[in-house]
């Protein structure tokens, strides 16, 4: 059988160069096709993980745990009814990349001109650091440096929309648990800024201890949100956070899938999309690739006569054939690889799409789009054209093979 | 030993309304190491009878035997690999692979056949030298003569030593001295190698070196001639 791919091998070769400039055409072809598959993917890719990672970023995490009623009043009334230090033991346990206890409520923060309404973060701000979504690089005076730190961290647009600065004194307003209204001043000491806009408008940080002390609730938080290492696949994070809280009733745990369904059916439909869109380029292409092949075989029907006659068997030719259309798929996916890869190396770190970030951040996206080249959308991409590559030679292959010698060898070309 | 036999064979080819018998109730045995000629007109149905005793045509009715073998049953694997095992084709048209150099064409049906590189290449060096091309093995047939590549052929189809070789018209092609070449070339080979050789052809030159002279006409066998060869 060795000789066989051996001979066919070489036999297919040889073809493949026989005609260069047809040979040229269906190679580049491939290539762009290919590129367009990878590169583009990427691209939707990066979109998609950006606009996930994200939504994470600012309220799920990977997995979250909530008192069961939070989801539909998310107000302080309805905080997880375990101790925040009890929380932070058995977190501190897991194997997680970060973790996170808070206390998150609506409230409405007043400057001496304007009033607004936001969601008001108490977080610890080490815990927090690992992702939050407030960019620490760029931050107008500090962040916050402990639970029990006094000041107040707001965007840079709701600093402007409220018409007040750093270091100016705003009120941050909201109701404790009892219905009261827990109010207090607090003294801006940071202004962050954020990939999307809208982050910097909707979110109000203080320490998680200062809120627990403004909204009367103890020792408690309103969520606890972990991070594993892989946003699609959180199955061993929850599988964790569900063993090391087993023991705690009146909690609901949920991944962030369950949480945002939005963004859960978005990257299903994506893998489900990159297939559809390979299959549509490659479906373009085949049509270029059996025409190719016919061609190929018809302009070689006396040749394939001719080893017809010599003995070769009738496999021999569909297998010489079937090589050629794979060398051919090869080569062109080799080119196209490249070339994506080519593509893609000087926006590794970012197109900058700042001239559309107010559409972008309609489709949550942030302004910079970052590529993302998975190894699963190339592999796919490969295996399908060189798959559905397979099925398209064997129609022009399957006619070779079944020629007959006599009529192959004394057709007129 | 007998080399081929066939037993009242028909072979009947309908063109438009017409049926043509290509071959009528033919009935021959050859010898191993004999030298046939196959004479006939055009459509004397000497390349049909080649193509039956080949395995490449099947008869509609009658018997093909191959060294005691019956081929004309067999299915069409099995057909090939008795034509890559134990006959060697010539074309008139000598039908090189031209994407492959001479030593290439000459080497392929060893290739086919699983022999190893080393071997194959020793072979294809010895036969090139045999019909007279030794320094042309890496040539592409396209830069060869006519003569050159039907040499070619011939040394693809003995290279690997079959019992029995069917040449279809080897000498149309080529001019009279490269004819009287090849024909000597073929009558070497048979003497030296008892190689069993049947050429169908309406070249009188050829016809000359034949042990046996078969003559045919309309599908049937009407002569068959023992002579003394050239």
């Amino acid at each position: 059988m060795n000789h066989i791919v051996g001979v066919s091998a070489q036999l297919a070769w040889r073809n493949l160069w026989r005609n260069h400039r047809r040979t040229i055409i269906m190679l580049g072809a491939i290539s762009i096709g290919a590129w367009a598959m990878i590169f583009l993917t990427a691209l939707t890719q990066g979109m998609v993980t950006d606009m996930v990672k994200d939504g994470l970023s600012v309220l799920p995490g990977h997995v979250q745990v909530h008192h069961p009623d939070f989801r539909d009043d998310p107000t302080i009334v309805n905080t997880i009814p375990v101790a925040d230090s009890d929380l932070e033991a058995e977190l501190a346990k897991g194997n997680f990349t970060a973790w996170s206890t808070r206390v998150r409520v609506p409230a409405v923060v007043m400057s001496e001109r304007e009033t607004r309404g936001v969601t008001l973060l108490g977080v610890d701000p080490e815990q927090e650091r690992a992702f939050t979504f407030v960019d620490l690089e760029t931050i107008d005076g500090r962040f916050l440096e402990a639970p029990d730190d006094r000041g107040l961290i707001l965007g840079r647009k709701l600093v402007e929309t409220l018409e007040t600065d750093l270091g100016k004194r705003v009120v941050i307003m909201s109701q404790d648990p009892d219905n009261e209204v827990a109010d207090r001043g607090f003294r801006i000491v940071g202004v962050f800024r954020a990939e999307l806009p809208g982050h910097e408008e909707t979110y109000a940080l203080i320490g998680k201890q200062t809120a627990q002390e403004l909204l009367n609730i103890g020792d408690r938080v309103t969520e606890v949100a972990v991070f594993g290492d892989d946003f699609r696949d959180v199955t061993p994070v929850r599988t964790e956070v569900d063993a090391l809280l087993a023991d705690q009733d009146g909690i609901v745990i949920q991944d962030w899938p369950e949480l945002d369904r939005y963004l859960g059916t978005m990257l299903s439909a994506m893998d489900g999309f990159v297939l559809i869109w390979v299959i549509v380029i490659f479906l373009a292409l085949s049509f270029g690739l059996v025409n190719t092949l016919m061609m190929a075989v018809f302009e070689r029907v006396r040749e394939i006569g001719v080893m017809l006659a010599l003995g070769m068997k009738p496999g021999a030719i569909l297998w010489q054939i079937v090589v050629e259309s794979m060398l051919l798929l090869a080569i062109g996916l080799a080119i196209g690889n490249t070339l994506a890869w080519l593509s893609i190396l000087p926006i590794r770190d970012g197109l900058d799409l700042s001239i559309v970030a107010d559409g972008m951040e309609m489709m949550g996206v942030s302004s910079r789009l970052v590529p993302d080249l998975r190894r699963e959308d190339v592999v796919l991409a490969n295996v399908v054209v060189l798959i559905l590559g397979f099925l398209a030679s064997i129609v022009p292959a399957w006619r070779a093979s079944r020629f007959d010698p006599i009529e192959a060898i004394t057709k007129v070309e | 030993m007998t080399a081929v036999r066939c037993i009242d064979l028909c072979r009947t080819y309908r063109q438009g309304d017409i049926d043509i018998k290509a071959l009528d109730h033919v009935s021959i045995e050859i010898e191993s190491g004999d030298f046939v000629c196959l004479s006939a007109p055009s459509g004397g149905g000497k390349t049909t009878l080649l193509n039956a005793i080949g395995g490449l045509d099947r008869p509609d009715s009658g018997e093909v035997w191959i060294a005691g073998e019956r081929i004309d049953t067999m299915a069409r694997g099995e057909l090939a690999e008795l034509r890559l095992h134990r006959i060697g084709f010539v074309f008139q048209a000598y039908n090189l692979i031209p994407v492959l150099t001479a030593r290439e064409n000459i080497e392929f049906v060893m290739q086919v056949q699983g022999v190893p590189a080393g071997k194959r290449r020793v072979e294809s060096e010895a036969i090139l030298e045999e019909v007279g091309l030794a320094g042309m093995g890496d040539r592409r047939p396209a830069e060869m003569s006519g003569g050159q590549q039907q040499r070619v052929a011939v040394a693809r189809a003995i290279v690997s030593r079959p019992a029995l070789v069917l040449a279809d018209e080897p000498t149309a092609n080529l001019d009279s001295v490269t004819s009287d070449e090849l024909i000597q070339l073929f009558t070497n080979l048979s003497e030296r190698h008892g190689t069993t050789f049947v050429i169908a052809t309406h070249d009188q030159r050829v016809m000359g070196y034949a042990r046996r002279l078969v003559k045919m006409l309309d599908g049937r066998i009407v002569d068959d001639i023992q002579q003394h060869a050239a």
